[in-house]
């Protein structure tokens, strides 16, 4: 078990959703739609939604493919909170991680016509937060904040 | 029910590939690289993507759009963008690829760029 590091507002009491998914492709509409539900009650307006729904979709995607290569006996855990600051989505893996400094620039010219590499980039332009760390147990975890 | 249909129809020589749905990682994303295949097996290399009815696209579905870009050129052929979303242009930008796509807002505009 590991403690995300989320830091709070004294006075709110956060509100959590956590899921735990199999490491396969469908599992990234299943947490797409967890989060925009759980968005979506908690008032967000429709851009803040898509930001999340869309950085949700990439991690997990990254999660899945990335972290645990597919492989099924590894879950991907996500946490979905509404913090004192914002809506927070954790989304962790349990693969051999990477450091996102390797990860090439695909905005570079020789870099335009790759099929893949722009993940990042998306939880990064729409995301005001977006953090790595190594926990406790191994895997890789994504923490990433949308502000109100 | 699919999360993408792509229909086909001929403008002479010009194929426009009309997406409706996601071209999002897994089936949106299979479902274009296949049509894109298809249509070059049949010797088909002009063609228009019109994404006016995409309502949601990822980096996988954004990366199968420059697949589709490369593997068209590859066969001397030229591939058109039709009627982008709001969302779908600010992803372009942000990717740098509108600086790689050949844009247009109208069909009949990209039609012409063909002669």
């Amino acid at each position: 078990m590991y403690i995300l590091p989320l830091t709070y507002n004294a006075d709110t009491v956060p509100e959590t959703k956590e899921l735990k998914l199999p490491s396969r492709i469908e599992s990234v509409d299943e947490a797409a739609a967890n989060a925009e539900a759980f968005a979506r009650s908690l008032g967000l307006t429709e851009d803040a939604i898509y930001a999340i729904d869309l950085a949700v979709r990439e991690s997990v995607a990254n999660a899945v493919k990335h972290g645990n290569k597919f492989d099924e006996t590894k879950r991907v855990e996500v946490k979905l909170a509404e913090t004192g600051s914002g809506f927070e989505i954790c989304v962790r893996d349990f693969g051999s991680g990477f450091s996102v400094d390797d990860i090439p620039d695909p905005t570079d010219r020789e870099n335009l016509l790759k099929a893949n590499g722009r993940g990042i980039l998306f939880m990064r332009s729409f995301m005001d937060e977006v953090d790595w760390a190594h926990p406790e147990g191994g895997g890789l975890l994504v923490k990433m904040l949308k502000r109100r | 029910m699919a999360d993408i249909t792509i229909t086909e129809r001929q403008a002479g020589d010009v194929t426009i590939l009309d997406l409706v749905g996601k071209v999002t990682i897994g089936e949106g994303s299979v479902a274009l690289r296949s049509t894109i295949r298809r249509v070059l097996g049949e010797g088909k290399t002009k063609l228009i993507l019109n994404l006016g009815q995409v309502g949601y696209i990822d980096s996988s579905g954004i990366g199968e759009l420059v697949s589709s870009f490369t593997a068209v050129n590859k066969e001397g052929g030229t591939l058109k963008l039709l009627n982008l979303t709001e969302k779908i242009q600010d992803l372009l930008a942000i990717t740098k690829l509108l600086t790689v796509f050949d844009v247009y807002e109208d069909e009949a505009s990209a039609l012409a760029s063909f002669n």
